[in-house]
């Protein structure tokens, strides 16, 4: 302020003393131009290379990461579909070892009873009673016409009654040998159905196995998108394991709700068992920090026996044999089960406690008449026996927080992978962002630059248009602009 | 190997659990004054609603001692109950116990108030208990109308060291020559603030409203 001060010649008149100090700073600016140009360029080129490379090198990295994070989810979506196939085709064996392997005898069982139904049913075929001898006889003299004799009306008469007595002896054999016929037919049925059963049960066990195959064939499936690295395949890896993600997360956190109990159940007992006026670090007290150990010790024992069960497997187990794994599953059980104990104890204990803290409350207050009245009531059982029995089940419910441990560990990586990389790109896109920004500010400060000595440099445009330098500049071109489009771009 | 997983968390956690313990006491100990002379006497029961409400809240670890405020207050003598709680739930109920019935006792015998009434006696006596005590949080109650009334040979007029700890005046009464003039209440508080500040007291509160007793440790650090 001081120098413009100095500077103003006039200082009762200002504005003309501000315009001939721009009349006079004009033609020193105009001189100073193209200096000032590659100034201002270098300088706003300093901020915005720098920031550009960044941005390339963090796109890269990006690229990278996600090259990395398509390994790595592939390989686990290998893993994971190998096992699954293994999964099915243990099914498709231990079908097949269940129930095939019956077949033949199942086949034979069949063959039976199809052959002993087709003897069965040529026996019950129906065989018309050959006609006798006689009844041409009959039909000989039933030609002969009636006479009026006597004695031919009476030989008539007694053949007829012959003939129906012989009739009801046919139908009388006719319907006895049909009834046969339909006993052996009745006598069929179990077979029938012994067959039809057989049948179902292929057909169950074919349809299974069907099912197995098309799952299998899915698998296998996904195996070849997996292999072939597939956009397809990473899509569907990364959905399923946000998905896996999010679940597993909430498993967790319902999981920590639980051990945020089980922690207040044990806090009070274990104050008195390592002192409530101990404190570790700041205002954690010892009994805070002993509950907390419990809380974990459970925790970790549940962890191993999920691991040693095979239910998890965060751990290299694979080296452990049978027999030192069945150890291990039990030596962990052992100890929760002695966990659960204590905590059961524990809860008993702070039932004590919070019971003799109420009684001398109410006798400091005195009111030894109401505890006297309401001591013999057995709701105050009930909080008792919920204490206990959440001291002993949490310890259990925590060990399976295993599982979803070891889902949100592994989902966790592809989860955070896909973030990072994501937050990375943003981070490059932004430094981007600025470096176009600075570039744009820096070309808008030369312009700005220009628009200040319009004037030298009109005149300069007019006498150049003139001069016989007109043909060689390119059209529309001036100096100045030409250097600092010139200037302005960017060595990336 | 299994061994190995097992013995490792116990082991850092014990190291955690010895290199971090706090080496400062949280512990508090309370040191309450209860003015027996003249009139006040009378004012007793409230004394007691006030040393059960502080057996209430008192932990694991703390210190109590009631003592009485009387013609001369410093000496053991005027400690009519101290208790130092234990670490176990059950012994502490019993000590507060056997606390509220001293206490109890001492306020079905005490038949008439002393003469005088030598508070600067007593919150020396309480000072040098609370500094035995070593604990972290330090506090005196008065539970006095904080009128001093001293003998011609009781000598009380120096300073007094009360450095660290916490003052909170209970149930100040008014006296019929406050109700008269009542700067001379208030130039009396604030003549014992004064005099509780230059000694180095952490804090100096009052409390007349023994309903919301809650208010004597608000804010407590």
């Amino acid at each position: 302020m001081e120098i413009l001060h100095a500077l103003i010649v006039w200082p009762d008149q200002l504005l003309l003393s501000l315009l001939l100090l721009f009349f006079i700073a004009v033609p020193i600016l105009y001189g100073a131009r193209q200096a000032m140009h590659s100034l201002l360029h270098a300088m706003f080129r300093a901020v915005s290379n720098p920031l550009r490379l960044m941005s390339r090198w963090l796109f890269k990295s990006a690229d990278a990461l996600r090259e990395r994070n398509k390994l790595v989810l592939l390989s686990r979506g290998r893993e994971e579909v190998s096992l699954n196939i293994v999964k099915e085709f243990d099914r498709v064996t231990s079908l097949v070892e269940r129930d095939l392997h019956g077949y033949p005898a199942l086949q034979r069982k069949l063959m039976d009873e199809i052959t002993r139904i087709e003897e069965e049913f040529q026996k019950c075929g129906e065989v018309p009673p050959p006609p006798p001898e006689w009844t041409k006889a009959v039909a000989a003299i039933a030609k002969i016409k009636p006479s009026g004799d006597g004695l031919v009306e009476r030989i008539l008469e007694d053949i007829s009654n012959s003939i129906d007595d012989v009739y009801d002896k046919v139908v009388a054999e006719y319907r006895e040998s049909s009834k046969q016929r339909h006993n052996i037919l009745k006598n069929f049925m179990p077979f029938w159905r012994s067959v039809d059963r057989s049948l179902k049960r292929v057909d169950k066990d074919l349809t299974g196995m069907q099912q197995s195959a098309a799952k299998i064939d899915e698998q296998v499936e996904k195996f070849k998108q997996i292999h072939a690295k597939s956009e397809n395949a990473e899509h569907s890896l990364t959905s399923s394991s946000t998905i896996l993600f999010v679940i597993s997360l909430l498993a967790i956190t319902i999981a920590a709700g639980g051990a945020f109990v089980n922690f207040w159940l044990i806090e009070r007992p274990m104050a008195a068992m390592v002192g409530g006026s101990e404190y570790i670090v700041g205002d954690i007290q010892a009994s805070y920090l002993a509950a907390m150990v419990i809380i974990f010790f459970e925790t970790l024992m549940g962890l191993f026996l999920m691991e040693s069960l095979g239910y998890t497997h965060l751990f290299p187990l694979n080296n452990l044999n049978n027999r030192m794994r069945r150890w291990l599953v039990w030596i962990s059980f052992s100890i929760l089960l002695i966990l659960a104990g204590v905590e059961v104890a524990l809860a008993v204990m702070r039932d004590l406690i919070i019971s003799a803290d109420i009684a001398l409350k109410q006798e400091l207050a005195g009111g030894s008449a109401v505890t006297a009245a309401v001591a013999n009531s057995w709701a105050l059982d009930i909080p008792k026996a919920a204490q206990m029995i959440l001291g002993f089940t949490l310890p259990f419910a925590l060990a399976f927080v295993a599982i979803p441990l070891e889902y949100l560990i592994h989902s966790g990586r592809t989860v955070f992978g896909a973030l990072l990389v994501l937050s990375i790109r943003a981070l490059g896109f932004a430094m981007r962002f600025i470096s176009t920004m600075v570039h744009q500010i820096g070309k808008g400060t030369g312009y700005l630059y220009d628009a200040i000595i319009f004037l030298p440099l009109i005149i300069e445009r007019a006498v150049m248009n003139r001069g016989p330098r007109q043909a060689t500049l390119p059209p529309g071109s001036s100096g100045g602009m030409a250097a600092l489009s010139k200037h302005g771009e960017h060595v990336l | 190997m299994s061994r190995r997983f097992w013995i490792i968390p116990v082991l850092a956690l014990s190291l955690f659990a010895i290199s971090c313990a706090d080496q400062r006491t949280h512990a508090q100990a309370v040191y309450m004054l209860v003015d027996t002379s003249g009139t006040y006497s009378k004012e007793l029961d409230k004394a007691q609603r006030v040393v059960s409400y502080m057996l209430g809240t008192l932990k694991a670890g703390d210190s109590f001692a009631v003592a009485r405020v009387k013609s001369r207050s410093f000496s053991e003598k005027d400690i009519i109950a101290k208790v130092s709680l234990g670490k176990d739930p059950m012994q502490m109920n019993n000590q507060k116990r056997e606390f509220a019935h001293k206490v109890g006792t001492f306020k079905a015998d005490l038949k008439k108030g002393s003469a005088y009434t030598d508070i600067t006696g007593g919150m020396i006596q309480a000072s040098e208990f609370l500094n035995e005590t070593g604990a972290g949080q330090k506090t005196i109650l008065i539970f006095s109308d904080m009128q001093e009334e001293l003998d011609y040979k009781t000598v009380r007029d120096f300073p007094i060291d009360l450095k660290g700890i916490r003052i909170i005046a209970l149930n100040v009464t008014k006296l019929t020559t406050d109700n008269v003039d009542p700067r001379r209440y208030m130039g009396r508080l604030e003549w014992w603030e004064k005099r509780a500040r230059d000694a180095g007291a952490s804090d100096w509160k009052v409390v007349n409203d023994l309903e919301h007793l809650e208010r004597i440790f608000k804010g407590r650090g």
